[in-house]
């Protein structure tokens, strides 16, 4: 390594007191990581939602003695309400899609190894870096207060005294409209059913935080990227995962505001007697509702979806960039056309502001726009299969080391590719009439922007925890929880889709009435079971995530024979990420088995040897250029 | 050969899996040099403040882009919709914001010329102006509600609270980032790098404040001269 190229830089001390190192840190490793326990906590709470729900959708009526203690109102007698049920439908899917599926993969991996990956000692704005990760979990917590508010009766007769809009203590675990929040039922207050008073407020605050969160934090990875690059790291020397991240935080940068937007919008309807969403002369449970006039249930549906669709791409981009990553690390082979990915992956974020009509094809649109938007979604089908088929041609005749993070990097491409192709069926207006609001469109989401993501997180895990914590996972572990989880999760889920075929409607709480779907009730207990062995082999996961911080075998600082700049330094890295010396790039990412060098890799601050990095040169990608 | 040898010096270079750098448990002992405020370093220059305002403006643009899709969406949707008088106060509001954006570029140029002394009284008249804008505003609101006009009186109103709502607090943080700006005039700046972060920071405060004038010009213009 040549050090004589090094300058010494400024850099500030690191902290020396417990809380400004580990709690009130402004260090990005430290909030990145504080992001991914962040994330570890909520999807617990999820999952454990997901497992009562698969409980009372497979034994309805079933008394399930915990269940009456811990919800004396909403499980009478420890039978779960519909509306208990419809609260747990609504509280999983916000917490997953926004306190896991949005920190881990951006607040948590980003944060942590985009500064690294691009030789910087810091993000630009470490003050504000720390906010954002306060900032959103407060919102954490108010959504966690709103499940409080109405499951529990003591904490509801607080919020109940807050006035009218706030009664609480219904005996739900937060509101009952499901995580897009439609109004005009989410504006009325309790009048439209248990945990629509204090529940949806404290929820619409909720995202309103984590709103302003992840704004703080998608401004600062964007001037990071633009202003902090080390020398020689052109953006086509870039990691796929710092382009994954860059555009993410674009994405965030620009959608966030809009459902901050209508959250805000939303909260006046409820608490200032405002008439954006409520329409007049509507009638709820019987009776009139007064005092509104005018208002439009479907301005928010837009509203919503301009921020809903970018959202599921900010779930999954950061996990395209670490599959790449990974999969060109694991095969020893360079990513097959580098180019094509990026402008792929751009092509993908930017499509997705155009496309959130898709959602909204049965609200009565213009069969016109109807038509727009479903031929712009469809056209999201070409940049994905650029970057799946790229991903296969970077497998293509590799030697490739199956460790856990590629086994989980290889499921990625597959659940991206089972999830995707439903996306092409729901794309197309006169199919959606038919399976929208079925499990079908339950199955789409749950495997390319749930599951996927959740995979190329656990890859990314895999793949750096030795960096981060100076130790190695337990592969044998590793790969029960892969094989167990990636089995596991297609049995959940394609059944999903023949649910969605005769016609199964998604988030009821019950089918026993319904004589048409009794021959599918085979399929709910099959697809029960296999949720409750995937929940269970993720204990495997957890225990071998914290034992092996203590225990796991020591790390060299590049384990994987890897050659981006984060392998470049110490483990885990120092303060300032290079100890003082500012890292030279001469070369692209992934310059692996590259002929005339003597090892199957070449680091990123190599100076001499061969250069075949991906972006120079060429118009276009040639990455696959070079087999053994 | 060179090439033999360089590729020799890939095997020395990489063995136990790349270079290593010192400063193995995390937490080097040695500090270091000091840079900037908020361990900041000073290898990224001021530019950094110009990036992310435009970016925080970008996200704050989107946001009123949303809020005035809404407004346009619903003048269209009810039969309620009757547009409220316009306060007189706000031809005053819109001429003081007016003029605190030629203010804060007389102060941006000052500093650029050197003139720190110029340099801090323009930017404590903007100040004022700015909250005499802000005073004005809830002069505006008062005078509505003398009239019984209230943010759910009817839709024009609401937005109309919304908007100077949304609008006020959003000056009120350029009035703080400006608070800051004056607070730090005190400090002696003796480095090169020092002066071009508070050039830096100065810059991006006078986009910021331009842009809050622009916005309530066109907040301004929608809700009372657009038809």
């Amino acid at each position: 390594m040549a050090e004589a190229t090094h300058e010494e830089v400024h850099r500030h001390p690191a902290p020396t007191g417990f809380i400004r190192k580990y709690i009130f840190s402004i260090d990005h490793k430290v909030i990145g990581i504080q992001y991914i326990l962040l994330a570890l906590t909520a999807v617990l709470v999820g999952l454990v939602m997901s497992i009562l729900m698969r409980l009372n959708l497979s034994w309805p009526g079933t008394h399930w003695p915990i269940m009456a203690t811990l919800f004396p109102t909403g499980a009478p007698g420890g039978i779960m309400s519909p509306e208990f049920y419809l609260s747990l439908v609504t509280m999983h899917g916000t917490i997953m899609v926004f306190f896991v599926l949005t920190t881990a993969p951006q607040g948590g991996f980003g944060n942590y190894f985009l500064p690294i990956q691009i030789g910087a000692e810091d993000m630009a704005f470490p003050v504000l870096n720390m906010m954002s990760f306060w900032v959103t979990l407060v919102g954490f917590v108010v959504l966690l207060l709103a499940i409080f508010a109405e499951g529990n009766l003591t904490i509801g007769s607080w919020f109940s005294k807050l006035g009218e809009s706030f009664a609480a203590g219904s005996g739900t675990v937060g509101p009952i409209g499901g995580w897009t929040g439609y109004p005009p039922l989410s504006a009325l207050g309790k009048v439209a059913g248990p945990g629509q008073g204090a529940g949806v407020n404290l929820w619409i605050i909720s995202i309103a935080i984590f709103c302003v969160g992840s704004l703080l934090g998608a401004l600062n990875f964007i001037t990071t990227l633009i202003n902090m690059r080390t020398k020689g790291m052109t953006m086509m020397r870039m990691p796929l995962t710092c382009w994954a991240w860059f555009t993410t935080a674009i994405l965030a940068l620009l959608s966030f505001p809009v459902l901050l937007a209508g959250g805000i919008l939303l909260l006046l309807d409820r608490i200032a007697g405002t008439s954006f969403f409520i329409p007049g002369g509507l009638y709820v449970s019987g009776s009139l509702v007064p005092l509104h006039t005018g208002g439009s249930p479907l301005l928010w549906q837009h509203l919503f979806w301009f921020f809903g669709h970018p959202e599921v791409y900010i779930a999954i981009l950061p996990g395209m960039g670490a599959t790449s990553h990974i999969l060109s690390t694991f095969a020893r082979k360079p990513i097959f056309g580098y180019r094509a990915m990026v402008f792929a992956i751009f092509a993908i974020g930017m499509l997705g502001f155009f496309v959130w009509g898709h959602h909204m094809f049965i609200s009565g649109m213009s069969p016109y726009s109807a038509i727009a938007f479903s031929v712009l979604t469809l056209s999201i089908g070409v940049p994905s299969a650029i970057k799946t088929f790229n991903w296969l041609g970077t497998l293509w005749g590799a030697k490739i080391r199956f460790t856990t993070p590629m086994l989980f990097a290889i499921g990625f491409v597959s659940l991206f590719v089972a999830g995707g192709i439903t996306g092409l069926v729901l794309g197309q207006t006169s199919l959606d009439f038919f399976f929208h609001d079925t499990y079908f469109v339950t199955a789409h989401f749950h495997l390319v922007m749930g599951v996927a993501s959740i995979f190329g997180m656990f890859a990314a895990t895999y793949f750096w925890f030795p960096k981060m914590f100076g130790r190695m996972m337990n592969e044998s572990l590793g790969k029960v929880h892969f094989w167990v989880t990636f089995i596991g999760v297609y049995a959940i889920f394609v059944p999903f889709h023949a649910m969605g075929m005769v016609g199964m409607p998604r988030r009821y709480a019950n089918f026993g009435e319904y004589e048409f779907l009794k021959s599918a009730h085979g399929l709910v207990l099959f697809v029960t079971v296999a949720a409750l062995i995937t929940a269970a082999v993720q204990i495997v996961f957890y225990f071998n995530f914290f034992w092996s911080m203590f225990k796991g075998k020591k790390a060299s600082d590049n384990p994987w024979d890897a050659t981006t700049l984060e392998w470049t330094t110490a483990t885990p890295p120092p303060h300032d990420n290079f100890a003082g010396v500012v890292p030279e790039v001469y070369r692209g990412p992934y310059e692996f088995s590259v002929p005339g060098a003597a090892k199957d890799f070449i680091m990123q601050t190599e100076p001499e040897g061969p250069d075949i990095s991906g972006g120079l040169g060429e118009a276009s990608g040639n990455g696959n250029g070079h087999k053994h | 050969m060179a090439m033999v040898t360089s590729t020799e010096r890939v095997i020395d270079t990489t063995v136990g899996g790349g270079p290593r750098l010192r400063g193995g448990n995390g937490f080097p002992k040695n500090g270091g040099g000091r840079g900037g405020q908020g361990g900041e370093s000073l290898r990224y220059s001021g530019d950094r403040y110009r990036i992310g305002v435009w970016l925080g403006l970008g996200s704050i643009l989107m946001l009123f882009v949303a809020l005035i899709s809404s407004y346009i969406v619903r003048s269209a949707s009810g039969n309620d919709w009757h547009p409220i008088a316009m306060p007189k106060v706000l031809w005053l509001s819109t001429a003081l914001i007016l003029i605190s954006s030629v203010t804060m570029e007389v102060s941006r140029r000052s500093l650029k010329q050197q003139s720190d002394a110029g340099y801090t009284r323009w930017l404590m008249i903007t100040v004022a102006l700015g909250l005499a804008f802000l005073a004005s505003q809830i002069l505006a609101w008062r005078q509505l509600v003398r009239q019984g006009v209230y943010v759910a009186s009817n839709p024009h109103s609401s937005f109309f609270y919304l908007f100077t709502a949304a609008h006020g607090l959003h000056l009120l943080g350029g009035i703080l980032a400006l608070g800051y700006l004056l607070l730090r005039t005190t400090r002696k700046r003796s480095t090169i790098e020092g002066e071009l972060l508070r050039a830096g920071a100065a810059g991006a405060a006078t986009i910021y404040w331009h842009f809050m004038d622009g916005l309530w010009v066109a907040l301004f213009s929608l809700l009372f001269l657009w038809k």
